[in-house]
């Protein structure tokens, strides 16, 4: 007799921890085929406004985390999913050699973006010589809070859009793929298990249509990444409602998931600080 | 302390050639406006200077036709002739200073001494400054060979009409965009006056149009589907507006908005410098500065000491004709600006807050306020959260430096902040934890075409200046 197996109840991940969406509601899963996988939670605004907290708390203690401890946590992160490659893989459902390879390609992104943590400033800073005497440096430094819809995939999409806005020391809140939430949420496994502090990285499942202008009209939300949006009306709303406390955009996009990010992904959510002191004796 | 007398010594305002009246420049010509057209008037008299023409909705889109023919060829120099062009403007604006500053302190009522020491050589300097990219952009870090964008639709404000043109026109110009630029309706005239330059430098009709009016003109230039790169330097209320019409049509943006930045003073500060940044700070260009510190936090031990000081020194400010060399504090740019400031002043006083002004003669005629510090501000006061734009200092007390850096960040914005300490790492401490695109350690205000410049949170986004500063302009 074969044995039935122990399912996972799929939740949200909010400050570190896994809680239903406190609307008690939920939403179907399927295969591509349409088989049931399971039922998601599906956040509500309430729910939104709980990562925006978690993500907001969990800032300064991250931003102000140094640059290499940043990058070991990417680096974690990897080893963490190297461990799961074969979960992940029969997860992401899309057929064992595409889904091995979509994993490799995963691990190896958060590899790069965690070398990156350290170098960033170098690249992106610069040392002004400015026509006086005055010492004059800028540097590079994280926008605060980005609230990130994620692409539909949603585990290499995913972490090529998480990873560059965290490494840099920003904090977010992301709405998974509403059609493909599971790996996003078995993902925050990892996440939970990496030394991520809680409340750097909350997921959130459900309505992208529902969730989304919540956090872009947010007032404690600094940056808004639109590239999972695919509704072109959705992603209109959304690019004017972040309008009202000016936050950075990062409009909706088709993004070849492995092709060489650049550096844009990260510069978007920085800003740029520059110190003047006066030379003298 | 008792006031010396000094005798008056104006500059001359003859070296000002100025018209009757002033059309727009589009293609390489001055054309008449359709719109109807308005007078710009001295802020220190009330005297009409010219009148110039409203650009309506199609004279701007004439403006960024010529701006689009023009794009192919501009683009397609090579960076070395576009660099020598810009250097050709550099040029004349050091020819043509004293007329450039004379002419914008008729216009906008800053001080002469301002707009001949700083305004004025900051222009030139940024035009040399990005002339020498127009040739090295594929060293810059974004790419081998980084493309413009197109045409650039710019708005700018009234409190350094010239310097903010050139904060906009010289980087676009230098990665090969062209531009259609709306000065601010108070202060047309160097704008105007720079159009001659481009006919002097010779610069191919097109690249370089500018449109007058008011926000009207403005929104038409933003609005525009041919405009491919939107630049904005004003209030956050319009950037906001600005940042909403552009959604989602794909243009970029850059805004440049406004602060309410603190200056703080820790007790082991030089007092004397201190006081003279926080002069400079706040009292620098009438307080009509984005970046002003126009909040005071004063550590409380040192608060009676300092405030005496400054207080003496408000005693010595001179304020009167911006022609006059000896001058400090010119006149308020125009008649509604100096209504906000009187208003949020006034407000000021009702809210509990105790006003101080140094005995100080206003001129009869003219847009004037004098020198004014409120203290026993409270955070939650008018006074101490919006942007009053305007020489009006807001004292508020700290005891602890995290306390310092608590209320510094008490504010949608984040442009500037000022520290004055003596001690090296309390200064690295406090820069890294202030939320402000520019740290001043132990000075105030200065500026530099190397460096770049622009907010955190809702004082906008994108930096001017510096390498930084041509990501603003660059397809990358």
């Amino acid at each position: 007799m074969s044995r039935l197996s122990v399912r996972k109840t799929y939740k949200l991940f909010i400050g570190g921890k896994f809680p239903r969406s406190e609307s008690g509601r939920s939403y179907t899963v399927t295969s591509p085929k349409g088989d049931f996988l399971a039922n998601a939670s599906r956040a509500s605004r309430k729910d939104a406004r709980d990562a925006v907290t978690a993500a907001r708390k969990a800032f300064p203690g991250w931003s102000g985390a140094t640059a290499y401890n940043r990058g070991q946590i990417l680096y974690r992160i990897a080893e963490m999913l190297e461990g799961r490659r074969g979960q992940f893989a029969e997860e992401l459902g899309t057929g064992k050699k595409a889904a091995l390879e979509a994993v490799d390609a995963t691990i190896d992104r958060l590899v790069w973006y965690a070398g990156w943590s350290d170098k960033i400033a170098s690249v992106h800073g610069t040392a002004n010589p400015v026509a006086g005497p005055y010492f004059n440096l800028s540097s590079p430094e994280p926008t605060g809070v980005v609230a990130v819809v994620a692409p539909a995939d949603p585990l290499l999409g995913l972490i090529s859009v998480v990873a560059p806005v965290i490494v840099t020391g920003n904090t977010c809140v992301v709405v998974a793929a509403e059609r493909t939430p599971l790996p996003s949420i078995t993902l925050a496994e990892v996440l939970a298990t990496s030394d991520l502090p809680g409340g750097v990285v909350n997921i959130l499942t459900g309505h992208q249509a529902e969730l989304a202008p919540w956090l872009a009209a947010h007032m404690d939300v600094n940056g808004l990444d639109l590239t999972g949006v695919a509704d072109a009306d959705l992603a209109l709303r959304c690019e004017q409602e972040a309008a009202v406390n000016l936050k950075r955009v990062l409009p909706a996009s088709t993004d070849d998931w492995a092709a060489d990010p650049g550096l844009k992904r990260m510069t978007r959510f920085l800003e740029t600080k520059t110190v003047w002191h006066p030379l003298g004796v | 302390m008792a006031m010396f007398e000094y005798a008056p010594a104006p500059e001359s305002r003859d070296i000002v050639d100025l018209k009757p009246s002033y059309g727009l420049f589009i293609n390489g010509e001055f054309v008449d406006g359709s719109g109807p057209s308005f007078k710009t008037v001295n802020p220190a008299t009330e005297e009409t200077l010219a009148e110039v023409a409203t650009a309506s909705s199609d004279d701007v889109d004439r403006a960024v036709q010529a701006a689009r023919k023009a794009f192919d060829g501009w683009s397609g120099l090579p960076g070395a002739e576009r660099a020598k062009y810009l250097f050709r403007v550099a040029r004349i604006i050091q020819e043509r200073a004293r007329e450039l500053a004379v002419l914008e302190s008729l216009d906008n009522g800053k001080p002469i001494r301002e707009s001949r020491d700083v305004d004025v050589p900051l222009v030139a300097a940024h035009f040399f400054y990005y002339a020498g990219w127009a040739d090295k952009l594929g060293y810059a870090g974004f790419g081998a060979d980084p493309r413009p964008l197109g045409v650039a639709g710019q708005v700018i404000p009234w409190n350094f009409p010239l310097l903010m043109l050139a904060w906009k026109i010289a980087p676009a110009l230098a990665c090969g965009n062209t531009v259609v630029l709306k000065p601010a309706e108070t202060t047309p005239l160097t704008a105007l006056l720079f159009a001659e330059i481009c006919r002097q430098a010779e610069l191919p009709p097109g690249v370089v149009n500018i449109v007058t009016g008011a926000g009207e003109t403005g929104a038409a230039v933003v609005a525009h589907p041919d405009v491919n790169k939107v630049a904005f330097t004003g209030s956050t209320e319009v950037g906001r507006v600005i940042a909403r019409t552009v959604a989602g049509t794909g243009k970029k943006l850059t805004l440049e908005l406004g602060g309410k930045a603190a200056n703080i003073v820790f007790e082991d500060a030089a007092l004397d410098q201190a006081v003279e940044g926080i002069v400079n700070g706040i009292f620098f260009n009438q307080g009509h500065v984005c970046c002003a510190g126009s909040r005071l936090l004063v550590q409380e031990s040192i608060q009676d000491e300092l405030l005496s000081a400054l207080k003496r020194r408000l005693g010595t400010l001179r304020l009167g004709d911006p022609l006059d060399k000896n001058t400090d504090i010119g006149a308020i740019n125009s008649a509604e600006q100096l209504a906000k400031i009187r208003q949020l002043s006034d407000l000021g006083e009702s809210e509990g807050a105790e006003r101080w002004s140094p005995a100080c003669e206003l001129p009869d005629r003219g847009y004037w306020f004098p020198p004014t510090i409120f203290t026993g501000v409270a955070q939650s006061h008018r006074i101490a959260r919006e942007e009053i734009f305007g020489p009006v200092l807001s004292v508020l007390t700290f005891r602890t430096p995290a306390e310092a850096v608590e209320k510094a960040n008490n504010t949608p914005y984040g442009l500037s902040a000022g520290i004055w300490t003596e001690k090296g790492s309390r200064i690295l401490w406090m820069a890294d934890q202030l939320r402000a695109g520019v740290i001043w350690a132990n000075t105030f205000n200065r500026f530099d075409p190397a460096s770049p410049f622009g907010g955190y949170k809702e004082s906008g986004y994108g930096r001017e200046g510096g390498l930084l500063g041509l990501e603003a302009y660059l397809d990358v």
